[in-house]
């Protein structure tokens, strides 16, 4: 699976903070006819108890596809092909994900791990009311009246600071605006106390004002339930808000995982510099005189991964590019502990 | 909701305007003199005239739409050239096997294409998917009548499971004409199925793809009630949709069927009444037939509310 | 999973290349195509005169003399099959031409013309109301039963179908921005009718076009069954199911040939119509 020879893999995190999620050598393909497209392919993360990890990356990088995978909600022509995805239960027990059957996967999923999405307009039932959706979630995994999961779900809309809860359990979600929809969709997620949330992209499709609301509530409710986050994005701005670690992912693999502040402060691979040079930034684009610099993007774009080039995926718009780029896919190496790159130069970056 | 349902009721009251309308031109493009074709070829051309009269013939057009209108607001559909009694009760009279005809038959087609829609799309692309595809398409090609005799010939000459024809005499209990119904309902009903399985299978393909479904998987849920509680509920709208409209295609089929079973239900009074031209007949079935599919679709359109709770806002 | 149609000079290639890819529509295509080629040149293909009697042949089992039997006058079935098929399939393609051509210039100018539309729309609405065989057997009760009415009548039935499919897609098409342009050029509305319009809506037409055919052969068949179609002296494969059934259980062969042959026509008009759909929407995903 991994060179023998390179430097240890997912560096172990401080032993004072306890793990919620690690994922090793995580690969999910996709076969679509006879073509097979590997959109995760051996990806290493670590989930830090009580902390979020942002996992960042462009459209395509497989960021959504990981989450999806520790799920198991992956369309039919999906498979995970390869990996392990330990998972520490409520119980203490610990569980491989990606083996666990269909059972013990229906009891975690909402119970144990819960997913928003990024498309809060269409991501609930039409056909039912607010409350219905959420009574419902609580009823699957607890055995509870429903007037008590009722009163359960108009503290979790109080919780997401909806206002008039009580009536609110009685709306359609056609009735309410995006940023409503997915205070609901975190209530919901949130209903039965889950160690582990998955954020896929949830502010993307939102209005920045909203974004910046949404991305408080979770930041305030993390702190209140002490519960661990896994926050896909693609937009660095918000992965500087609330992540405590990052991880960036370029064509199925992870290229760099570090605490946040190491990150942007000294990242240790092209990409990553790379994406943190795209932000603009008004004091930086400027020279002396006051005009205005060229922004620096990244040329080329992303290989398809129906088609992964023999070594470095990046090779071809990095600017560091050597022979053995091209030759062998750099390992995962660890520069300092809790920081990792996936770069053959990465002194040089 | 209100407008909702205002706007459907009077969009159902200018199509049924337009039907009666529809109804007067065929009755009325036939060519000959219906007085002529009442009385028979011994009339005296006087006979004829006063006939004519009697029957308001020699009004202008717009005249004889406006009495027409009016006895149908009225309720009264003429009288039966040659069953010597009004329409109306010729109509009704017949209704009842092809009620259950009808009822029957949507009922085994529903209970045959439903689950077999919801199935084949789940599976998509599987063998039973393809298979059922197929099938629906051959049974969709299969003329009715011919159905209606092979079945006859298998289940009722050469097995004896079922009568042959006919619906019972007038002692029989409704159970024993249930009995007479079902390999009408049969033929009926395997036709039917097939549009009805398109539908189902089209409408949750469609529903499976949605956004909400991921959602109950995330929470937990098991497949089965996430197919019957979150996907079908939400197909379920285009599929009442068809249904309505197999309706009408079970009228249709209803004629063909009654004639070959010997049912005496209304599309056996149709075809023996177009057979003898006895035009009141066919002015009334048209009408009550059309009618009918009319407000059977404005119920579909109502039961959108109570499924639907983004019609009633 | 897009579709490219080879260059002119390559047709014939690109066209079997699709047909490769959709069996379905091939296969529909290849049967259909046999039915219309064993029915046109029915002169070629009969092994005897379907016309001729033959007391001493009468009710004779499929077999190698005769590959569908003989009916009830020695007349070999499969002869009057496949002349019955010329009748019964002219039927259905007259009347799905009637349709069509009424049924596109009707949608068009209810698409078109906004004040029109207010009636044609209702009409179409309450056409739609008649179920298709009653509205026929009326149709042809007014007007006499003969090949001619059937063709009409069941034209006039399936009009309105066709109708609302024109109307509906004009309704789009009209608000595209190179329809606006053309107007706003000043080209006269029946060259942008023409022209614009109606060439986008050719795949349309033709895929539900398909359907009226198959729709219509089966309204025939039932037609001709009643007894208020065609003459029973002309036969069609309504008359030879219906000759037929006074024999059911002594020679089935005369009924069920017919009726097979009714099935497949209508079969592998249905596949070829889903087949071109599929073909021509380029929204829908075969995979996935």
């Amino acid at each position: 699976m991994t060179q023998m020879n390179a430097e240890p893999m997912n560096p172990v995190p401080a032993s004072s903070d306890a793990v919620t999620l690690k994922v090793t050598g995580l690969r999910t393909h996709f076969r679509i006819g006879s073509t097979i497209a590997k959109a995760v392919d051996d990806v290493d993360l670590t989930v830090r108890q009580g902390k979020t990890l942002a996992v960042v990356g462009e459209s395509g990088s497989g960021k959504s596809v990981t989450s999806l995978s520790i799920m198991r909600l992956l369309a039919p022509s999906a498979r995970i092909i390869d990996g392990t995805m330990t998972f520490k239960r409520r119980d203490g027990s610990v569980v491989d994900l990606a083996r666990a059957n269909n059972r013990v996967m229906r009891k975690i999923r909402g119970g144990e791990i819960a997913m928003i999405f990024q498309e809060p307009m269409t991501s609930l039932n039409p056909l039912y009311t607010v409350g219905d959706q959420i009574i419902e979630m609580i009823r699957l995994h607890e055995t509870i009246s429903r007037a008590d999961a009722r009163s359960r779900a108009r503290r979790m809309l109080e919780l997401v600071e909806i206002a008039s809860p009580e009536q609110r359990l009685d709306d359609y979600p056609h009735s309410m605006s995006g940023g409503m929809r997915q205070r609901v969709m975190i209530a919901l997620a949130l209903a039965c106390d889950p160690f582990l949330l998955i954020a896929d992209e949830p502010t993307t499709a939102l209005d920045v004002t909203i974004q910046a609301q949404i991305l408080e509530l979770l930041r305030r409710l993390q702190h209140e339930m002490g519960m661990s986050i896994l926050f896909v994005t693609h937009n660095l701005g918000v992965v500087a808000e609330i992540a405590d670690d990052v991880a960036v992912m370029y064509a199925g693999k992870v290229v760099e995982q570090a605490p946040v502040r190491s990150l942007f402060k000294m990242p240790r691979h092209p990409y990553t510099k790379g994406l943190i040079a795209c932000i603009p930034d008004p004091a930086r684009d400027r020279d002396e005189t006051g005009r205005r610099r060229p922004l620096s993007p990244i040329p080329g774009s992303v290989p398809s991964v129906t088609n992964l080039p023999r070594g470095c995926a990046y090779a071809d718009r990095c600017p560091l590019t050597v022979d053995k780029c091209r030759v062998e896919s750099p390992p995962l190496i660890a520069v300092e502990t809790l920081h990792s790159t996936r770069c053959w130069r990465h002194e040089d970056v | 909701m209100a407008s909702y349902v205002l706007k459907r009721f009077t969009g159902m009251i200018v199509v049924l305007f337009v039907v009666a309308t529809i109804v007067f031109v065929i009755v009325r493009i036939a060519p000959g003199d219906p007085a002529a074709v009442m009385l028979g070829p011994d009339a005296t051309p006087s006979d004829i005239a006063a006939l004519r009269d009697r029957l308001g013939l020699n009004q202008p057009l717009l005249v004889q739409f406006g009495v027409y209108l009016g006895q149908i607001l009225t309720g009264d559909l003429g009288d039966s050239i040659f069953l010597n009694m009004p329409v109306l009760t010729a109509l009704g009279q017949r209704a009842e096997p092809t009620f259950f005809l009808t009822l029957f038959s949507i009922l085994i087609a529903t209970v045959i294409a439903l689950p077999i829609g919801i199935l084949s799309a789940y599976h998509r692309g599987s063998l039973f998917d393809q298979a059922s595809t197929t099938l629906a398409m051959f049974a969709a090609s299969v003329p009715s009548f011919w159905l209606a005799l092979i079945l006859i010939q298998v289940f009722a000459v050469r097995l004896g499971w079922f009568p042959v024809a006919g619906y019972g005499g007038p002692d029989t209990t409704l159970l024993e004409r249930l009995h007479h119904l079902v390999l009408p309902a049969v033929t009926l009903g395997v036709v039917s199925s097939a549009l009805i399985l398109r539908f189902t299978r089209a409408s949750m393909l469609d529903v499976l793809d949605d956004d909400y479904i991921r959602t109950a998987r995330s929470k937990g849920m098991a497949e089965t009630p996430v197919i019957l509680k979150h996907a079908f509920k939400n197909a379920l709208i285009p599929i009442l949709t068809v249904i309505g409209i197999t309706a009408a295609l079970l009228i249709s089929g209803a004629i063909v069927t009654e004639t070959v079973f010997g049912l005496p239900g209304v599309g056996n009074l149709v075809v023996s009444a177009v057979m003898r031209r006895d035009y009141p007949v066919i002015q009334g079935a048209l009408l009550v037939v059309a009618a009918l599919y009319v407000l059977i679709n404005f119920a579909i359109d109502m039961l959108y509310l109570v499924i639907d709770p983004r019609v009633r806002f | 999973m897009a579709v490219s149609v080879a260059a002119r000079s390559t047709r014939t290639a690109g066209i079997a290349k699709i047909l490769r890819e959709r069996k379905p529509l091939a296969l529909g295509a290849a049967l259909l195509l046999i039915i219309v080629v064993l029915c046109v040149f029915a002169p070629l293909f009969a092994p005897y005169d379907p016309n001729k009697l033959s007391i001493a042949n009468r009710l004779i089992a499929p077999g190698a003399d005769h590959l569908f039997g003989t009916d009830e006058f020695g007349r070999d079935v499969f002869a009057r099959a496949i002349y019955a098929g010329r009748t019964s399939l002219m039927i259905g393609a007259a009347a799905t031409i009637f349709a069509s051509v009424i049924g596109i210039a009707l949608g068009l100018v209810a698409g078109f013309f906004r004040r029109t539309d207010v009636v044609i729309a209702r009409v179409i609405d309450a056409m739609m109301a008649f179920p298709d065989i009653l509205l026929a057997i009326a149709l042809v009760a007014a007007l006499g039963p003969s090949a001619a009415t059937v063709i009409v009548a069941l034209g006039i039935v399936y009009t309105p179908r066709l109708a609302r499919i024109v109307r509906a897609s004009t309704f789009v098409i009209r608000e595209l921005p190179y329809v606006e342009a053309a107007r706003a050029l000043g080209v006269p509305t029946w060259r942008i009718l023409y022209r614009h319009v109606l060439r986008n809506l050719l795949s349309v037409i033709m895929v539900q076009a398909t359907f009226i055919f198959a729709y219509a052969m089966l309204a025939e068949a039932s037609l001709t069954f009643l007894g208020v179609g065609v003459s029973p002296d002309i036969p069609t494969w309504g008359t030879m199911i219906s000759a037929g059934r006074q024999y059911v259980g002594q020679a089935d062969w005369m009924t069920v040939f017919p009726g097979l042959a009714i099935i497949l026509s209508v079969m592998s008009l249905q596949l070829v119509g889903d087949g071109l759909r599929d073909l021509l929407d380029p929204r829908l995903r075969k995979d996935l």
